[in-house]
């Protein structure tokens, strides 16, 4: 490398920039959907919102009208634009209103509730897939076209041609409901207040379980493909060659020069991958009743709650991009060779 | 076309896809009853009358998974075409004009990687008050067209500096006829890849919005299915080939489509076929060739090959 430390370094603050830059501009335009989804659609969303309160049986008297109004940026006696800066400004600084179905309850404590329970299942499925995947993937392409790596590749596939829901719904009902392995009914007794005792840790655990086999089973595909088509890239690269013509270990190669390489490009997918982690933990909280924020969503959109909704939507949202955004700073310390200049 | 055709891959994945067209086509000659008849006894056992059972509400179980590959393999195909023109475009105007066009598509590109695509799908659902088949389509190719869309832009780049543009320009061809006529064949492969990656995208995704109930709830779809037979408590009931088949089915047209798209993937970087050692690095040589002609693809993170497969691993 002949870049001088003081260049490399000022690539490096100019590229963590770019990502900064990226990471808000990906916020705005999810907030930007988020405010004009509900205005492109036909009906007055205030209307709507008061409408449903006032069905809850809640009397609502026009002081408190405008006072939703004003707290959803649905004020009509402003133009769109300023219920656009109000909107943003609101959101900015965590103010998302109040709930609709649980009303007067805060979106922002009910989300509360139910976020580290998602972020759990979640950020577990993506750690044990991860590592598990890139290790079977990792050893297919060396071994390629060995007995491994011909069932490897359709079972990959199948596994990522499955539906998570559905993988949910039979563990469910084979080993929860057939075999009474475990404990289903224990998943929305739960509740986070009961974290701190052992015995609610023990719950929680079994409550956790099935829905984070599921995950993990179905998001491994990916991550075994993946690293196997990159691996068997990285092998046919002159430095491994080089490695094995010195006479190195197979084991070697196989670990420190080829995997090791390899699994770069695969932890850049991150991005991807996460995407449909997080797709695949919405149906699986739902089968399973797994009182996290996919659960909450659905919950929001059957009953029309839309300040719950979006403000969900906006958590998974930021959720993913910060998740995205620590991937990108990891990188860049993984990968001495990084490329500043190719990614965006 | 002929390597393809001798992909093993490509074949089952071909003939998987076959027999789901076959029964959708021919849905109603290999099952009498209709679908959406509810007059069946309910709960009956599985018989020759009734292959599968019947529902709770008096369906025939076999008929409904039967007529549901229609809806589903509609959705996909349409879908799975509409996502690949709509690459294309993105990426033959991003790759092919670049400059500040190429800067703000790319941007767009790169939004739309990142935006979860469900929950994203979820609230615009929500907002939908007419969900028809039309809707769902259009709802699915807005949250997944990003996927593999870089793809084609690097091959659309690697195009325009290649000899043959160069010659194809000086001999005076205009920009649509080059377009149309070298950049579009040229990523012909690369685009049935995508096709069959949006395609296992929306059959996914479609069913999932089905079991969710966000979809078309009178459409007949496995995901449908499902929904239905765990609203009707198919669990207490022990009706477990109503909760398996649907599965099973979506399962299988997911393979064939995934299985496609990786065969698609293979037949275009021969890096990844098997062979011995010796073919397959005299050939990887070959490749290294080509792919260091392309200016985007940095030679320390592989062109990729598997970005186009996980690109649409999934919902």
């Amino acid at each position: 490398m002949d870049i001088d430390d003081k260049t490399e370094g000022r690539d490096r603050v100019k590229y963590l920039l770019r990502r900064v830059g990226f990471l808000l501009l990906t916020l705005w335009v999810a907030l930007t959907v988020n405010f004009a989804l509900p205005r492109l659609m036909p009906g007055n969303p205030l209307e709507l919102m008061i409408g449903k309160l006032g069905a809850q049986g809640g009397q609502i008297s026009p002081s408190a009208a405008k006072a939703i109004g004003k707290a959803y940026g649905l004020d009509n006696t402003h133009s769109a634009i300023s219920q656009y800066f109000t909107y943003l400004q609101q959101t900015a600084t965590g103010h998302f209103g109040l709930s609709i179905s649980e009303y007067p309850e805060k979106v922002s404590t009910l989300i509360g509730q139910e976020l580290p329970w998602t972020i759990g299942l979640v950020g577990c499925a993506v750690v044990i897939s991860f590592i598990v995947g890139t290790a079977i993937g990792a050893m297919a392409a060396w071994r390629r076209g060995g007995f491994f790596d011909s069932i490897l590749v359709p079972t990959g596939v199948m596994m990522q041609a499955m539906p998570a829901f559905w993988l949910g719904i039979l563990l469910l009902y084979f080993l929860a409901y057939r075999l009474g392995w475990f404990n289903v009914s224990s998943t929305n007794q739960v509740q986070g207040r009961q974290l701190a005792s052992l015995s609610g840790l023990w719950a929680i655990i079994q409550a956790s379980f099935l829905p984070a086999v599921a995950l993990v089973a179905v998001s491994l595909g990916g991550y075994i493909i993946l690293m196997r088509n990159t691996m068997i890239t990285v092998m046919s690269d002159d430095f491994v060659k080089f490695a094995r013509a010195k006479g190195l270990p197979d084991r070697i190669v196989a670990t420190r020069y080829a995997a090791r390489n390899a699994v770069l490009p695969v932890f850049t997918n991150f991005a991807l991958s996460l995407g449909f982690v997080v797709a695949g933990a919405i149906a699986i909280e739902v089968v399973f009743d797994y009182p996290g924020i996919a659960d909450q969503l659905l919950a929001a959109v059957e009953a029309e709650d839309y300040p719950l909704m979006q403000a969900i939507f906006l958590i998974i949202v930021l959720g993913v991009l910060l998740a995205n955004f620590i991937a990108d700073i990891v990188y860049v310390y993984l990968d001495p060779r990084i490329r500043l200049g190719g990614r965006t | 076309m002929r390597a393809f055709l001798r992909n093993k891959k490509a074949v089952t994945g071909l003939g998987i896809l076959v027999f789901f067209a076959l029964m959708a086509i021919f849905a109603g000659v290999i099952d009498p009853h209709d679908p959406n008849n509810i007059n069946f006894t309910p709960l009956a056992h599985v018989s020759s009358a009734h292959l599968l059972g019947t529902t709770p509400e008096g369906q025939d179980i076999f008929s409904q998974l039967i007529y549901s590959s229609r809806a589903t393999l509609i959705v996909a195909l349409v879908t799975g075409a509409v996502i690949a023109v709509v690459q294309l475009f993105m990426g033959v105007f991003s790759g092919y004009v670049g400059g500040w066009v190429d800067a703000v598509l790319s941007t767009i590109t790169n939004i739309f990687l990142v935006l979860p695509g469900l929950p994203l799908l979820i609230v615009i659902v929500a907002y939908v008050q007419n969900k028809s088949v039309t809707t769902i389509i259009v709802v699915l190719a807005v949250t997944g067209w990003a996927w593999g869309a870089r793809v084609l832009r690097s091959q659309a780049i690697s195009l325009r500096d290649r000899p043959f543009m160069e010659a194809a320009r000086m001999s005076g061809e205009g920009r649509l006829r080059i377009v149309v006529f070298h950049v579009v064949p040229n990523m012909f492969g690369v685009l049935a890849a995508n096709f069959f990656g949006a395609a296992l995208y929306a059959v996914l995704t479609y069913t999932v919005l089905q079991y969710l109930g966000l979809g078309d709830i009178s459409q007949l779809t496995w995901g449908s299915m499902l929904y239905e037979a765990q609203n009707d408590t198919a669990f207490l009931l022990h009706l477990w080939l109503w909760l398996l088949l649907p599965g099973i089915c979506i399962l299988l047209l997911g393979t064939g489509f995934g299985l496609l798209n990786f065969a698609v993937d293979e037949v275009a970087d021969p890096r990844l076929r098997r062979n011995d050692p010796v073919k397959s690095s005299a050939r990887a040589t070959q490749a290294g060739a080509a792919s260091s002609q392309l200016p985007t693809t940095p030679p320390l993170v592989p062109p990729t090959p598997g970005e186009l497969t996980t690109a649409h691993g999934g919902p």
